[in-house]
């Protein structure tokens, strides 16, 4: 297929053949586009609108609070326990929705990938962006609540809380890419993702402490689950908005900056295979869909 | 002859021997794939849809793909377009190419008429300062300015079409697809498109045309090319296309 174009000197190409992610930078006007009608059109004619994202993890957060934090006593073993969970959901909250939705995002836009030629990675990188555009003001409500406890940023803080952003954005538009370049074939992909979702929230440190996964697990398992991106990417958040806060000074894990920079290379890893894949299955999506 | 072989154009469109075939799936599920698999069923059929396809289209000519349903007129176009590529053989292109397929595939009911000609206008692969500049041209064209804020799911269906035709026809291109133009609105508003065509082609724009009205695509392109089966049976003067089909 490659070389001895006869052709290749006048300006002809391959139509169809993409870049992959540089293109969808390229073509950043349609990528802002996309995100602002997705955006727009979420909770067209519901009266609350986008305050149903706020509403849908402020219930799950008071139902965790309650049996976590008052029936479990988890509060009376972690200071500030509400920020410490409101933190840690925030972060897996931007994963749930980038990864869910970036895995839905070929299937649901069928119609045109069928027909016109657009750069396709731009469906899950916009899901994860319209997801990112959504936890933003969650991050805002958690730095007030925080404030109000007497947290002050710290620019340590701050780069940890992004550092953790940048985290999940790479490894859910990865596992987008991966996961939405499947479905498009086998649609078993979009349940098996809410399984990994639904598992997401229990297997990183939002509701309980690390310290209770070290004593449990023996070491190679403790740091398997250290392993695991969002982890660290929980830890970050943790660390920003609510370490200040805790007075016992034993809830830190003191390799977090080395686990973070583990999750953010796996992350790109796991970037760079989801691209591979979404290449090798690009081809099809049109027949397929 | 409408082929301009021996000027010195340059090709827009070499098709070189192409070959698209289809598997037709017949499970969808790993579940069914497995059941399937222990029965020894057969997983998929495949279908040729094209058989080694070859031609040239220079730039500025029109071209019509003529041929009776399941030719692979549509599938040939689709693969000029990007959206599918060929198992074997080559399809090349040159400059920017912009497809009357399907109009209004990328509209969206719940935004408006002004937000839908920008989405789609770039979808089809125009930049803001194009569209901007194009935008006043788009919805006169459409003649549906009192509706341009209204959202287009309160559109008839022919108000619709004419929005998406309309930005469609007014993309900055070089080679221009299109496929059954003719199902387009109302008598008027079919001339005013087939004009715009025409000016379109008067400015040195490339086309390739897949219609069943053969009265139209003759007019409209000097060069017809004929498939079936998946193969090219003539490529010639239209007129004497349009005799083939008819016979």
């Amino acid at each position: 297929m490659t070389g001895g174009d006869p052709h290749a000197g006048i300006g002809l190409e391959r139509p169809g053949v993409s870049r992959g992610l540089i293109d969808v930078f390229q073509h950043r006007y349609l990528l802002s586009l996309i995100v602002r009608k997705e955006v727009q059109i979420r909770y067209r004619g519901s009266v609350l609108g986008w305050l149903w994202s706020y509403v849908k993890p402020l219930v799950q957060f008071a139902v965790f609070f309650v049996a976590l934090g008052v029936f479990l006593r988890l509060s009376s073993s972690i200071d500030a326990y509400p920020l410490y969970l409101l933190a840690g959901m925030t972060v897996i909250g931007f994963f749930t929705e980038a990864f869910g939705n970036g895995t839905r995002s070929l299937v649901d836009n069928a119609p045109l990938i069928k027909k016109i030629y657009v750069p396709r990675e731009m469906f899950p990188v916009s899901s994860m962006i319209v997801a990112a555009i959504n936890t933003f003001p969650q991050m805002i409500v958690v730095a007030v609540i925080a404030a109000f406890l007497g947290w002050r940023p710290t620019p340590l803080g701050i780069a940890a809380i992004l550092l953790g952003v940048v985290i999940v954005a790479v490894l859910s538009t990865a596992l987008g890419m991966l996961f939405g370049a499947v479905n498009v074939s086998f649609r078993d992909a979009q349940s098996f993702v809410d399984i990994i979702v639904m598992c997401a929230v229990w297997a990183s440190p939002v509701m309980y402490q690390l310290s209770m996964v070290r004593a449990a697990f023996p070491d190679w398992a403790f740091t398997l689950y250290l392993l695991n991106p969002l982890t660290p990417a929980v830890e970050l958040f943790h660390y920003g908005f609510w370490a200040p806060l805790d007075t016992s000074g034993t809830n830190q894990l003191p390799e977090l900056w080395l686990f973070a920079g583990i999750a953010l290379l796996t992350s790109v890893i796991l970037l760079f295979i989801g691209q591979l894949v979404f290449r090798r299955l690009e081809g099809r999506f049109a027949q397929v869909l | 002859m409408p082929r301009y072989s021996d000027s010195v154009a340059l090709p827009s469109v070499v098709v070189d021997d192409v070959h698209k075939t289809f598997k037709l799936r017949h499970t969808h599920s790993v579940k069914e794939t497995f059941l399937a698999a222990i029965k020894r069923k057969q997983l998929t059929t495949d279908f040729n849809a094209l058989d080694g396809i070859s031609f040239t289209i220079e730039e500025g000519e029109a071209v019509a793909l003529m041929g009776f349903n399941g030719s692979g007129k549509s599938t040939m176009l689709k693969l000029i377009s990007g959206v599918i590529v060929p198992d074997r053989g080559s399809v090349m292109t040159r400059g920017r190419i912009a497809g009357l397929i399907e109009v209004g595939a990328g509209f969206h009911p719940d935004l408006s008429g002004r937000e839908n000609i920008y989405l789609n206008a770039a979808i089809l692969g125009m930049s803001k300062k194009e569209i901007d500049e194009r935008y006043d041209d788009i919805v006169a064209f459409s003649e549906i300015e009192q509706f341009i804020d209204t959202e287009v799911k309160h559109y008839s269906s022919g108000m619709f079409l004419r929005l998406a035709f309309s930005v469609a026809i007014h993309t900055e291109v070089d080679v221009l697809l299109i496929d059954e133009i003719l199902s387009v609105g109302d008598e008027p508003f079919q001339e005013k498109c087939l004009a715009r065509i025409r000016e379109l082609h008067d400015a040195g724009k490339t086309l390739v045309v897949v219609s069943h009205d053969l009265d139209m695509v003759s007019r409209l392109c000097r060069r017809g090319i004929v498939l079936r089966g998946g193969n090219v049976v003539f490529d010639g003067d239209s007129t004497d296309a349009v005799a083939l089909m008819r016979a």
